[in-house]
């Protein structure tokens, strides 16, 4: 070792000391604990009922496909991703565009009640969801929706944490004097809307419309209750029925669950990120 | 209809864009008053009924599903016991949550320490927060099977164990495993939160502490903590609402049983059996309505408590 390296490697040592170790070893430790459950799920998804009764598994099998075949026999998990990404997409969709108009509503237009108004939404975010339940079912039934995925799409609009969200973006960065110019320029106020706002909105949109669909895809007591024929199932509804459908073939729940579970891995592999500076970005405000 | 035209053409351009505002606003709120602010006054009202469902209308009974429900809180019967549960279920689950979640944040963001991959780890430990609550929970009811669930076949190989335990057959084994799988989604979630809340407090009041000489401990307890009271204050309230509302993991985990003996069954699972598989939606909407109450009830205790500490 030259000596050049031998001071390199002095320095960097007495840098990490032992206490820096310890708390490398406990936050490793604990990485580990938050994905081994998953890890286990998909070594275990490739796995027959044999391997997985005989003790831990560590390595993959060779029985993805068999115990894919297994599982779509008794519960076709196809139909519940498109039924999920109908009701996350097109309620995210009309989310982003209704929330953001509710949003810009309160920011720039001064009518009676705007305070009242916000303050109404700011309350409704206190209010758990689960409470008016058996009220949302009425309405529903009143309404003709029960079995229908709008039950769950229609609702999304109101989202008191999108709007409140998007209208603080847009007291901060959407100035009064483009609108006046805009209207001096003879733009209709939906016009404004639509090829101003929206734009300069987009990336609060992005965020907040991220954790929405996020949300409504796992949700499960409101679809379980809206939805009770089996070919509007969404993934959760699905998959929480898993131990009842599938009893003591472990293998093909594994696959059922890591099938509902892989590709949130995945969206959050590539948008970690964003994903963690939106949480962080509602969190300072909230 | 001209009378309306010409007290339109008599606005000036303010009131004109107020017009639009409330135009804006207006899709917003005719959905959250049909689907939020509507049922919640519903079930209000179907809690004085026998209402069973469907096609039959509501008959109005008075009191007689609050007498039911507090019959059933004096002798002992499956509301308070879920009441009981999901207090412990939370209870479990938010101390360890909080504590950790604040020792965490302190670690990750301290300058002192060296520590590389700060972001990865604040993204490996906000996973469990993102994996859907019932897949997580199905996945658990399996992991945690008997005799040869991967958490047994873990403890015999680590030499924890020689026998399997049947975990989800034991009271207090089934609700830790409640609580610890919620804490597991959650310490990263509130980790962040805490982590942003010290990351905005203003540095000269930590330089200030440096220099009169106060080591990490007095830092942490006369800087830190109180300058996340407010983020400390929202958190716990959300909490509590998101805590004793809880229904996903323990349903799921327990396949809707509740099981050992109801010891698991929280109140909104307790809503969901009367009203949508017993079809008592009347005695369900006074559940629920109770429910209400109880975590009103439990926020403005929490508030003045906090608020009191400052004062």
């Amino acid at each position: 070792m030259s000596t050049l390296a031998k001071k390199k490697y002095k320095s960097s040592s007495s840098r990490l000391g032992i206490g820096d170790i310890l708390l490398y070893i406990f936050l490793i430790g604990l990485a580990v604990i938050c994905f081994l459950p998953f890890y286990f799920m998909i070594i275990n998804a490739t796995h027959n009922n044999q391997a997985i009764a005989q003790g831990l598994n560590f390595l993959p099998g060779k029985y993805a496909w068999a115990n894919y075949m297994k599982m779509k026999e008794r519960v076709n998990i196809w139909r519940g991703f498109v039924n999920s990404l109908i009701v996350s997409g097109v309620g995210t969709a009309l989310l982003a565009y209704f929330g953001t108009l509710t949003a810009y509503g309160f920011s720039k237009y001064k009518f009676v009640g705007n305070k009242t108004l916000f303050w109404v939404i700011l309350c409704s975010m206190m209010i758990p969801p689960q409470l008016g339940v058996i009220g949302f079912y009425d309405v529903v039934q009143k309404l003709n929706l029960l079995n229908n995925l709008l039950a769950l799409i229609i609702p999304m609009i109101a989202s008191a944490q999108f709007v409140y969200f998007v209208k603080l973006y847009l007291d901060s960065t959407l100035p009064d004097s483009i609108i006046e110019s805009a209207r001096i320029d003879g733009a209709s106020e939906f016009g404004i809307f639509n090829k101003m706002v929206l734009p300069i909105a987009s990336p609060s949109i992005a965020t907040m419309g991220m954790f929405n669909f996020i949300n409504s895809w796992n949700q499960l007591l409101i679809p379980q209750i809206v939805l009770r024929k089996e070919r509007l199932h969404t993934v959760p509804i699905l998959v929480a029925n898993a131990k009842g459908v599938y009893r003591t073939d472990f293998s093909a729940a594994y696959m059922a669950i890591a099938l509902s579970v892989v590709p949130i891995l995945i969206a959050f592999a590539l948008f970690s990120k964003r994903i963690i500076g939106g949480v962080t970005a509602g969190s300072v405000k909230g | 209809m001209g009378r309306l035209y010409s007290l339109f053409k008599r606005l000036t351009r303010n009131d004109k864009y107020a017009l639009y505002g409330y135009l804006f606003i207006l899709p917003f709120f005719i959905v959250m008053s049909i689907f939020i602010i509507y049922p919640i006054f519903k079930t209000f009202y179907l809690s004085f009924t026998d209402w069973q469902g469907a096609t039959i209308p509501p008959v109005w009974v008075g009191l007689k599903n609050y007498k039911r429900l507090f019959q059933d809180v004096l002798e002992g019967g499956i509301f308070l016991q879920s009441i009981k549960n999901t207090w412990i279920l939370w209870i479990c689950n938010v101390i360890p949550q909080f504590v950790g979640a604040l020792a965490l944040a302190v670690l990750l963001t301290d300058r002192s320490n060296k520590i590389k991959g700060k972001e990865f780890f604040r993204a490996i430990y906000y996973l469990p927060n993102l994996v859907t609550m019932a897949s997580i929970a199905a996945l658990f009811s399996f992991l945690l099977g008997y005799p040869n669930g991967a958490v047994n076949d873990l403890l015999i190989a680590l030499k924890l164990r020689k026998e399997p335990f049947y975990f989800l057959q034991n009271v207090w084994a089934t609700r830790l495993s409640v609580s610890t799988i919620l804490t597991w989604m959650w310490f990263g979630y509130t980790m962040i939160i805490f982590m942003a809340g010290i990351k905005s407090i203003p540095e000269e009041l930590f330089e200030a502490a440096k220099v009169d000489g106060a080591n990490k401990w007095q830092t942490f307890k006369f800087v830190t903590l109180p300058q996340l009271k407010s983020i400390m204050t929202y958190q716990v309230v959300t909490s509590i609402i998101g805590g004793l509302s809880m229904y996903d993991i323990p349903q799921v985990l327990t396949n809707g049983t509740g099981a050992p003996q109801n010891k698991v069954t929280t109140m909104v699972m307790h809503i969901y059996r009367q009203g949508f598989t017993n079809y008592n939606l009347g005695y369900a909407s006074a559940v629920a309505i109770g429910l209400f109450v109880h975590i009103f009830i439990v926020v403005l205790i929490a508030l003045k408590f906090i608020n009191r500490k400052e004062a």
